[in-house]
């Protein structure tokens, strides 16, 4: 083991192409994983900030918040379901805001959201009628505290109050105030999806059995076939794009891992072969197949980290300049880590094709030329 | 004078190896005795395609012999697995290469350490060993350069110091002067030589170089995969059996 290592300290010139290469295949893995984790947090958000366990939606709506429609009556037989704890209306509208400072056709897609049961980040209270609290993305927009905006073709004004993190949906800045003025703002913006006093677009619910799912169904059972109860998880799956987003980009990322395995296997399988002589040799002198082929694996995975290593580097320094809302790129922690343990897991298979080779080296070859 | 087995550093009884090369058979070595007294040091010469390169291998542990007994030290070999025969060569036997064959990004002091940080003990006792023999190898101030940074017959002594690290019962040695010009493969000869003799260490020299033969004890000349000549070179010489 010392020998590879000391091999990779003095040599480094010989292990640079194969560390370049797998840097930037580390940076693509990267920059997939972020661009997929930005994608799906900037489209989920609303729904993961969520403190309820259950969505019910109404049953044709088909699991879509704009299509919801529950009716005071729906809300009474979900409220009367046992083990049903707290139960909460919601609502939504997305619209275009115009922002103080900003040109009027220059307006900023946001989506307002009615709520009872405070999301994550916000206090219990809700906001009075007419504010709101503003994701976080929102202020480089231009949106700042105590700032009014005026929301779609009836300008309707909304003071903002205060800012919360990771609750964009669809792709958008959210708005977060009370139901009466989620109602209001519907009602002079889209008329024709006017909400009723009672009237949620969805209920979040809150439970305290341990079988969520027996608990939504058994929800369903009691609205007769009106509603639709999902658990958060697979509101999210349910929400447009999402599923399509994460199998298309897990895709790419899995194939990228597959290239990472054939680049670690064909440049130790070169370097392998280039060794046979030097292998021989050691192998005569004493060493086991096992500790020659350890040194490799070694090599690799230390190649492998030192590539990642440059890859995190790379990853953070265009999370820090990418500026925020242009680009959903974000670089997490766990992202990053997991990138990197597929990335010597594609490693130590990759070392697999040196093995035979290895194994193969005759010890005897390094003596003579005669029989 | 009497030598018993335990007193032998190599005895070989009836050793055959038999090729196969497609339906063929090739008989490489054919039934060869030859032993090898403690500190003896034995020339084994013979033509090209002769056996010399397959009788060292067998004694060294790099091949396993087709029929017949190999002892080395007092061990039996002959039936050892792989992995036995991977620690024999590891703890019991000493090998100088044709082509010295020195790890080129090591040091001369760590080309030795190597022999011990391939095995499972590595640590002081190897280091202090290794710097012992660089000095008595007249390589103590040459013991942080690498290969390409040492002459011929340097590397050729680093390769002895290699050789010797694991304190062998034999070593053996394939056309070590072969690429030395004739003045720095007399010094080497010399050099094994007396390096054999003062540690009491068997030696087998396989050469072309007939040169060599008045260095050692015995000369075994071996044609066809047989031992025609034990080589009894005189009355001083060390004639086990």
């Amino acid at each position: 083991m010392k020998l590879a290592l000391r091999e990779l300290w003095r040599r480094p010139g010989r292990f640079a192409v194969a560390t370049a290469i797998l840097a930037l295949i580390a940076l693509l893995l990267m920059v997939l994983g972020g661009l997929l984790d930005g994608l799906v947090a900037g489209s989920t958000g609303a729904l993961r900030a969520q403190r309820g366990q259950l969505i019910v939606y109404s049953s044709t709506s088909q699991e879509s918040l704009v299509r919801s429609h529950i009716t005071p009556e729906v809300r009474k037989s979900v409220e009367g379901v046992a083990g049903v704890e707290k139960v909460a209306g919601i609502g939504s509208v997305q619209l275009g805001a115009r922002v103080d400072g900003r040109g009027p056709r220059d307006l900023v897609p946001v989506v307002l959201f009615g709520y009872e049961l405070a999301p994550k980040g916000l206090p219990e209270a809700v906001p009075p009628y007419g504010e709101a609290y503003a994701d976080r993305t929102l202020q480089s927009e231009g949106i700042t505290h105590g700032s009014t905006i005026h929301l779609g073709p009836a300008r309707t004004p909304v003071r903002v109050i205060g800012f919360l993190s990771d609750s964009r949906y669809s792709g958008q800045g959210t708005l977060w105030g009370s139901l009466a003025t989620w109602r209001a703002v519907l009602a002079a913006n889209r008329p024709g999806e006017r909400a009723g006093e009672g009237v949620d677009q969805a209920l979040l619910v809150r439970v305290g059995a341990a079988d969520i799912s027996a608990q939504a169904a058994a929800i369903d059972r009691a609205a007769g076939g009106a509603t639709k109860t999902l658990t958060i998880p697979q509101a999210i799956d349910a929400l447009p794009g999402v599923s399509q987003q994460q199998t298309v980009f897990n895709q790419i990322i899995g194939i990228t891992v597959v290239i990472a395995l054939v680049v670690v296997g064909l440049f130790f399988a070169l370097i392998t072969v280039e060794r046979i002589g030097l292998y021989g040799v050691l192998k005569a002198i004493g060493a086991s197949s096992g500790i020659l082929f350890a040194g490799v694996l070694l090599q690799a995975l230390v190649v492998t980290l030192i590539a990642s290593a440059i890859g995190v580097a790379a990853s953070l320094l265009l999370a820090a300049v990418i500026p925020s809302g242009s680009i959903p790129f974000v670089a997490t922690p766990s992202r990053l880590l997991s990138s990197t343990a597929y990335l010597l897991i594609a490693a130590a298979l990759g070392c697999a094709f040196s093995l035979r080779r290895v194994l193969k080296v005759d010890p005897a070859a390094a003596i003579g030329g005669d029989q | 004078m009497s030598t018993t087995a335990t007193d032998l550093a190599l005895r070989l009884e009836r050793v055959s190896k038999i090729y196969k090369v497609g339906d063929d058979e090739v008989i490489a070595l054919d039934h060869v005795d030859l032993t090898v007294g403690a500190d003896e040091v034995i020339a084994l010469v013979g033509p090209s395609g002769s056996g010399k390169t397959t009788l060292c291998s067998i004694a060294g542990g790099l091949l396993t012999a087709t029929d017949g007994s190999v002892v080395v030290g007092g061990q039996d070999i002959s039936r050892y697995s792989s992995k036995e025969l991977t620690r024999f060569r590891r703890d019991s036997v000493g090998f100088v290469f044709q082509t010295v064959n020195l790890v080129p990004f090591l040091s001369a002091r760590e080309n030795l350490i190597v022999v011990d940080e391939i095995g499972p003990r590595t640590g002081r006792r190897a280091r202090e060993r290794a710097d012992q023999l660089l000095g008595e190898l007249g390589l103590a101030q040459r013991s942080g350069n690498v290969p390409a940074q040492l002459s011929g017959g340097e590397r050729q002594r680093v390769a002895i110091g290699r050789a010797l690290m694991n304190e062998p019962r034999l070593v053996l040695f394939d056309e070590p002067t072969s690429a030395l010009d004739t003045q720095l493969g007399d010094q080497v000869v010399k050099l094994i030589r007396q390096e054999m003799k003062s540690r009491g260490t068997a030696a087998i020299i396989v050469t072309h170089d007939e040169r060599i033969t008045h260095y050692a004890d015995r000369l075994a000349r071996i044609v066809d995969g047989r031992i025609s000549d034990p080589g009894y070179k005189g009355e001083d010489a060390h004639q086990p059996g």
